[in-house]
């Protein structure tokens, strides 16, 4: 038996059985599950209205804001532990080259799923601005829809009145969301210095840049907050507003969920190259990173272009 | 090690097995087909006669939306899922898949995707009445409670089938043996590859789809309504834009399994073997750009009118050259016509018939007519059920021997093809008549004029029902006392999986890659 396995390890690593995939499949449920939940008790919109007696519906809407932070804890334990289980494994030398492929394929086409997701709304932030809002105003075979429906809506992006009158005022594009591409960009150059120092086994030079990377992600991070304070208290604007607070909030609010699972991302491999965790040879999770990085920093520069500056 | 496995209940929950996980899907994805099968049974109880019988018009909703939305992500694409899982590895020579715990982590979601779905049939308003397609402003102004409980479950099934996809496609490019070049590998893992692709560029978009219905019920947006500068006419766009790719998906790798099947029955050679690789691509990249035939009676520009209508029409090619291939392939064959051959040739037949009524559908002026008929629903049911579940019903046959290494009973299975072949024409065929003299589809009550048409529908599905119990009795009999397989059972089989390996396929194969020349 031992010689089979030798050879099996030889050509490929067959992992060994795991509970986590089982305990994550359970954390996203009673995320899914506690979220549905929390969402409906907390808007009240669909909530289970309240019964004389005793109701299990009742019981999970006002339980769901602790399932959903529990569905949370158990996944965030979850890829703890079975990132850390991967890490033994190849610390252990059971990783061989070609499962390092595996593992790289795999990142890459989880990138390509995410710019998908992103291209959906930005599919629906084009299909708004090239045909709903001049349909809204007439264009084509749509007079009627105009002049019946809204004859008072002005088609004009951003859309600061809606056809039902909502008005808000729009984002600038100089300023913060300027700065902020500029932060972006910067932290994209420093990775790549970063990653460089790697490959020539600088690690002083590795662990500062890769730090200076994940400090700039904090810095984006900040400034987005400000800048959607700003938006909410000075301009106005909110999901509420219409289509244009629809798509800027959810493409900005979208890609800054992505780089914040980016810098946490960008902190953990700070941390591991202080460790030494990192070798010139095998670094996969290091490229995994800088390649999540790039992708979210590009897809800010079509955020900048098309939500912001025209 | 010869078949070294780990057992009790562990084994199946912390399983990196191709195998174990393979078969996990199977049953999964059969449990599911019952259960969406029990709910048509419903509706064409309900359908049996005119006039209200046995249903409220709102649960009849709840049945059609649920009935949809399990069978295409419940059953017929867990089992495509299942079948990769069992057969890619075995057939490109690797040891699992590429990432096996990954693998486990895509399977488990199911369950519980599902139990969520199925949970809102208990909630106050009920499930889901929007139909499995769930346009906007049904699904979001107008949807009961339990949409949320819907959209957070479609978001799970998202994730399983795109950590599934990427597994399939790392190791289709990463595991295979060497000399397994990519035009020696079989077509069923091309088509899967294929498949694979197209799950990966899709499936986060009907994520995007649901997040934006989730906002717009909660907090305030208004991509989906018009008095705040959105549309619902984008929601079918962006559903769309998922929706035609997902019938490619459903269909594909059923395509794969017969271009197995065929040859083997036929004792020759896959006719065509490259044009049916460009033709999968063809249909794949086609898939993208003819979303909108979907909704040709919407109100759309003529231009885009005609552009999706000549696109869609453009698929009807390669299409063609896969079904001159199967063909081809028969002509001059010494054929047998075992179960799963007998499967296959009816869904060469049945899924043509689906794709001539496809083809009628993509003419934009006849569509005006037939938008939202019975008519829609005989097509889309005969590419289904006598395309992708024929497919997936042919190959469990034809691997059973393998992944058992017992035989089913080939008088059963044979007696099981004749009921499904001839229930599966009862049931869908009338339905073609009652579209196009006018019958609405998803409504629980209709005029006294399809009242014969449906009288012979539900009879076909009720047998139709009926038959896959005794699918199941089939395959239990089979798995628990069937005749010990041959280690190739089928004479005209190739693949790795036949030439290289004993029936039942050890628990752990190709621990050493085979060489492929």
């Amino acid at each position: 038996m031992s010689n089979e396995a030798e050879e099996k390890y030889e050509n490929y690593y067959v992992p060994e059985q795991s509970p986590w995939p089982i305990v994550g499949a359970i954390g996203l449920f009673l995320l899914a599950f506690g979220g549905a939940n929390f969402i409906q008790n907390t808007t009240g919109k669909y909530a289970p209205a309240a019964t004389e007696g005793f109701s299990f519906q009742v019981l999970f809407s006002d339980l769901g804001g602790i399932i959903f932070a529990l569905g949370l804890t158990i996944i965030v334990y979850m890829l703890w532990s079975w990132w850390r289980d991967a890490i033994r494994e190849s610390k252990q030398g059971l990783y061989s080259a070609q499962m390092d492929r595996s593992f790289k394929q795999g990142m890459l086409w989880f990138i390509l799923s995410e710019v998908m997701f992103f291209a959906a709304f930005f599919g629906a932030l084009l299909y708004v601005r090239q045909l709903i809002i001049p349909w809204l105003g007439g264009e084509g075979n749509n007079v009627m829809t105009h002049a019946l429906l809204w004859p008072n809506f002005i088609p004009e992006w951003p859309l600061t009145t809606t056809p039902d009158g909502t008005t808000t005022t729009a984002m600038g594009a100089m300023g913060l969301p300027a700065i902020n591409t500029a932060i972006l960009l910067t932290s994209s150059w420093t990775l790549t210095i970063a990653h460089h120092a790697l490959k020539d086994n600088n690690r002083q030079a590795l662990i500062n840049y890769t730090s200076i990377t994940a400090f700039l992600g904090i810095i984006f991070l900040c400034l987005q907050v400000y800048e959607y304070y700003h938006a909410y208290n000075d301009l106005g604007l909110t999901l509420g507003s219409g289509i244009y607070g629809s798509t800027f909030f959810m493409l900005t609010g979208f890609h800054g969920f992505h780089v914040t699972i980016g810098t946490i991302f960008l902190i953990v491999l700070s941390i591991r190259c202080a460790k030494g965790d990192f070798t010139e040879k095998q670094h996969f999770a290091y490229e995994a990173g800088a390649w999540y990085w790039h992708f979210v920093d590009v897809v800010w520069l079509f955020l900048f272009i098309f939500v912001y500056l025209i | 090690m010869s078949d070294h496995h780990p057992t009790g209940f562990t084994r199946w929950l912390y399983t990196t097995n191709h195998k174990d996980i393979g078969s996990m899907y199977l049953w999964f994805s059969f449990v599911m087909f019952l259960i969406g099968g029990a709910m048509a049974m419903v509706i064409r109880a309900e359908l049996y006669q005119p006039g209200l019988q046995f249903v409220e018009p709102n649960f009849f909703n709840q049945m059609t939306t649920m009935h949809g939305l399990i069978m295409v992500f419940g059953a017929v694409m867990p089992s495509m899922v299942g079948l990769a899982n069992w057969l890619i590895p075995m057939q490109v020579g690797a040891p699992d898949m590429a990432l096996p715990r990954m693998n486990n982590w895509s399977f488990w979601i199911l369950p519980f995707a599902f139990t969520l779905l199925l949970s809102s049939l208990f909630m106050d308003g009920g499930a889901p009445n929007f139909g499995w397609t769930f346009y906007a402003p049904l699904s979001t102004t107008y949807g009961p409670p339990s949409t949320d409980f819907f959209i957070l479950g479609v978001h799970m099934m998202g994730i399983s089938s795109i950590m599934g996809a990427i597994n399939v496609i790392v190791t289709v490019f990463n595991m295979r043996a060497p000399g397994m070049t990519l035009m020696k590998m079989p077509l069923f893992v091309w088509t899967w590859l294929i498949t694979a692709f197209l799950l990966i560029m899709v499936m986060p978009v009907l994520a995007g789809t649901v997040t934006m219905m989730l906002t717009d019920r909660h907090f305030g947006t208004a991509f989906f309504d018009a008095a705040g500068g959105g549309d619902p006419v984008m929601f079918q766009h962006i559903f769309w834009f998922f929706g035609h790719p997902e019938v490619y998906i459903m269909i594909l790798p059923a395509f794969g399994v017969v271009s197995e099947i065929i040859p083997a029955f036929s004792r020759k050679k896959l006719f065509g073997y490259s044009s049916m690789v460009y033709a999968t691509a063809s249909i794949a990249l086609l898939s993208f750009i003819v979303w909108a035939h979907h909704m040709f009676a919407v109100g759309m520009p003529l231009a885009g009118e005609l552009f999706f209508m000549i696109a869609t029409m453009l698929i009807a090619v390669p299409t063609g050259v896969k079904v001159f291939n199967w063909v081809a392939t028969m002509w001059q064959g010494s054929l047998t016509f075992e179960t799963p051959m007998l499967f296959s040739i009816a869904f060469v037949i049945l899924f043509t018939i689906g794709g001539f009524s496809g083809v009628m559908l993509a003419m934009a002026p006849v569509d005006f007519q037939y938008h939202d008929t019975y008519f829609v629903v005989a097509h889309f049911h005969y590419v289904l059920f006598p395309g992708a579940i024929f497919g997936t019903t042919a190959a469990v046959y034809y691997w059973l021997p393998k992944w058992t290494g017992k035989m089913y009973n080939e008088t059963s299975g044979k007696i099981h093809f004749w009921l499904s072949m001839i229930f599966v024409n009862l049931t869908f065929f009338p339905m073609h008549f009652s579209g196009l003299a006018g019958m609405p589809r998803r409504i629980p009550d209709y005029n006294m004029m399809f009242a014969d048409f449906n009288m012979w529908a539900s009879i076909g599905a009720f047998g139709l029902g009926l038959t896959q119990i005794y699918f199941l009795i089939t395959l239990v009999i089979a798995i628990r006392s069937g005749k010990k397989a041959e280690d190739k059972q089928w004479e005209g089989a190739t693949g790795l999986e036949w030439d290289a390996l004993p029936s039942p396929a050890p628990y752990h194969t190709f621990s050493t890659p085979p060489k492929v020349d």
